[in-house]
């Protein structure tokens, strides 16, 4: 089988600086694939050569077994985008947004007003046909967004930051269609900052800084791999602790008022350390995809 | 973007410039849109056309032209209100397509990202550049049609001869649009507009025959005059306004024709320059 996108020693390169060096990668028809990254990490430098914003500077990228080179038109008539911004039609209501889109991709008045119904239903859109845009909610913008990228139904959804900005119910609903839209066989394709939904929704993901892909798999398997099963956190250490730590050889991070111990059998481990040296606070959580994302990219600020 | 040059290096400007992308009549979409969007407000945007000929027919016809009195044309004597009709037209079709391809496709690509979402459909940015042109062309010949009827009703206008004015009005909407979108590829915000409008614009707007005959400069401005492409568009609308287009007409097409085929094609690229990165 062929991949849906292949990237071969992918490169984008501005006036004076590398935002993407040389990745690769494959994403396969039917799963959700993510970017995770902080930001100006080369996320959206990336997707943004494959929707085809961006011309690439080095390497290969094929979309649907097609150079984008030379078939890019070709490759954007299958392809939906929603970009991190919400770039709706303010000049025309809802409904005219989704019937004007559709015709850019050359689909007939009657196909089109047919497929807009369908995807304002599946949005939960109905009840706003008429609404001007500038009267949406951040969510319902994004809901639209979505909704007028699938109006040719691609066979590949691109979502640059689906839920930033949203409030938490926006952004469950948000991932529950695309959940639903997955089940039905589109092959997604997003960045995000969100770990948790990365975690959702995404079948397998990489995790890019500077431009590089610093790890790439299946989210549980990178939290098992590279954390363990836990991990227990406990405010303000003790030096007891820590020489005890590291006696025993086991991987910590410390961040001066509070120690993170990364365990692969932490209930074990954590009656005792909570028994022998835990004074304050002192509690065994679930290993997330959140320390794997800090253990790889640091905990360093970003512009 | 660079289709035709597998194993390209960096992506210049200048390797740009060689290899543009093929433009289909999928620009006709982008001018859809912006026709949808024009005709939601038709009763606004049919007003200016049809009240600005009366307002300066009055002030410059019946208050500036009982002091003028007659003026000399190719051999006769015009009232001076005959004489501004056909400008008129003239900076009609100059401003509507100058200043939609300026301010409005300006808001359109910097503040609604109405061409971000463009690009990421089938079409290229060279479509909807080719597409937005067309609008202002569009906009300034529906604009000339309006002001057409209400100066007929004056008398002003001989026709059939007349009717040629709306070809004019498409092929000099097209040259100011062109121009204008070289502007809108090169303006950092919206207030740098000012700048062409002071430079470009008001010089031609009173220096181009449209109030009065050239031949009362010397003859160095007269030659500056005739770089003016709203110039020729006087000339023609004049011309064919007044029932006496002779050959020096043909000159003054061919020359709005070469603007066109030289500023277009110009325009297109400072804009893939702007949006393609």
């Amino acid at each position: 089988m062929e991949p849906v996108i292949k990237a071969e020693n992918l490169t984008k390169q501005f006036k004076d600086i590398v935002a993407v060096d040389q990745i690769s990668f494959n994403v396969w028809a039917g799963e959700c694939f993510g970017f995770l990254g902080p930001n100006g990490a080369g996320k959206t430098s990336t997707i943004r050569m494959i929707y085809g914003f961006s011309p690439i500077t080095n390497g290969r990228l094929t979309v649907f077994g097609k150079d984008i080179k030379q078939h890019l038109r070709e490759i954007k008539t299958r392809i939906g985008v929603c970009q991190q911004e919400n770039n709706l039609d303010p000049d025309l209501t809802v409904w005219e947004n989704l019937l004007v889109y559709a015709r850019y991709f050359n689909l007939d008045k009657k196909t089109a007003q047919e497929r807009a119904q369908e995807w304002l239903n599946f949005m939960g859109l109905a009840h706003k046909r008429t609404a001007p845009i500038p009267e949406l909610s951040g969510g319902l913008m994004r809901r639209l967004v979505i909704a007028r990228a699938l109006i040719h139904n691609p066979d590949l959804l691109i979502l640059d930051e689906p839920t930033t900005g949203l409030d938490p119910q926006s952004r469950h609903q948000v991932w529950e269609q695309l959940w639903q839209l997955k089940t039905k066989g589109l092959c997604i394709l997003l960045t995000t900052h969100y770990m948790d939904e990365a975690e959702q929704i995404c079948d397998r993901l990489v995790i890019m800084d500077h431009g590089r892909i610093l790890v790439e798999g299946v989210p549980s398997t990178l939290i098992h791999q590279h954390i363990g099963g836990n991990v227990i956190e406990v405010e303000n250490p003790t030096s007891g602790l820590l020489d005890f730590l590291k006696t025993k050889q086991i991987l910590y991070e410390n961040l001066s008022h509070r120690l993170l111990i990364h365990s692969r059998d932490g209930e074990k481990l954590f009656r005792q350390i909570s028994g022998e040296f835990c004074t304050s606070g002192c509690t065994l959580r679930m290993a997330t995809l959140e320390d794997v994302f800090l253990k790889f990219t640091g905990r360093g600020l970003r512009e | 973007m660079n289709l035709n040059s597998p194993n390209s290096e960096l992506p210049t400007f200048d390797s740009r410039l060689r290899t543009p992308n093929y433009i289909t009549w999928r620009f006709i979409r982008v001018w859809q849109r912006n026709w949808d969007v024009y005709i939601k407000t038709w009763k606004i945007n049919f007003l200016p056309p049809i009240l600005e000929p009366i307002f300066y027919l009055l002030a410059f016809g019946a208050g500036l032209g009982y002091f003028v009195g007659r003026i000399p044309y190719n051999g006769r004597l015009i009232s001076y209100t005959a004489f501004i009709a056909p400008g008129l037209l003239a900076i009609n079709i100059m401003q509507n397509a100058f200043f939609e391809n300026t301010y409005a496709s300006y808001v359109r690509m910097y503040y609604q990202k109405t061409f971000d979402a463009i690009m990421a459909t089938p079409l290229t940015v060279e479509e909807i550049i080719l597409g937005e042109l067309f609008w202002g062309a569009s906009r300034s010949l529906m604009a000339t049609t309006l002001m057409m009827i209400i100066l007929s009703f004056f008398g002003l206008l001989d026709y059939p001869w007349s009717l040629g004015i709306l070809p004019v009005a498409l092929l000099g909407g097209l040259a100011f649009g062109s121009v204008a979108m070289c502007f809108t590829a090169l303006m950092p915000n919206i207030e740098s507009f000012n700048l062409p409008v002071f430079l470009f614009i008001t010089p031609m707007f009173l220096f181009s025959g449209t109030f009065f005959p050239l031949d009362q400069f010397p003859l160095w401005a007269q030659a500056l005059a005739w770089i003016f492409p709203l110039t020729h568009v006087v000339e023609l609308t004049r011309a064919l306004a007044l029932d006496s287009p002779s050959l020096q007409q043909l000159w003054n097409l061919l020359y709005l024709l070469a603007f066109c085929l030289i500023a277009l094609p110009l325009s297109l690229r400072l804009m893939v320059r702007r949006l393609i990165h």
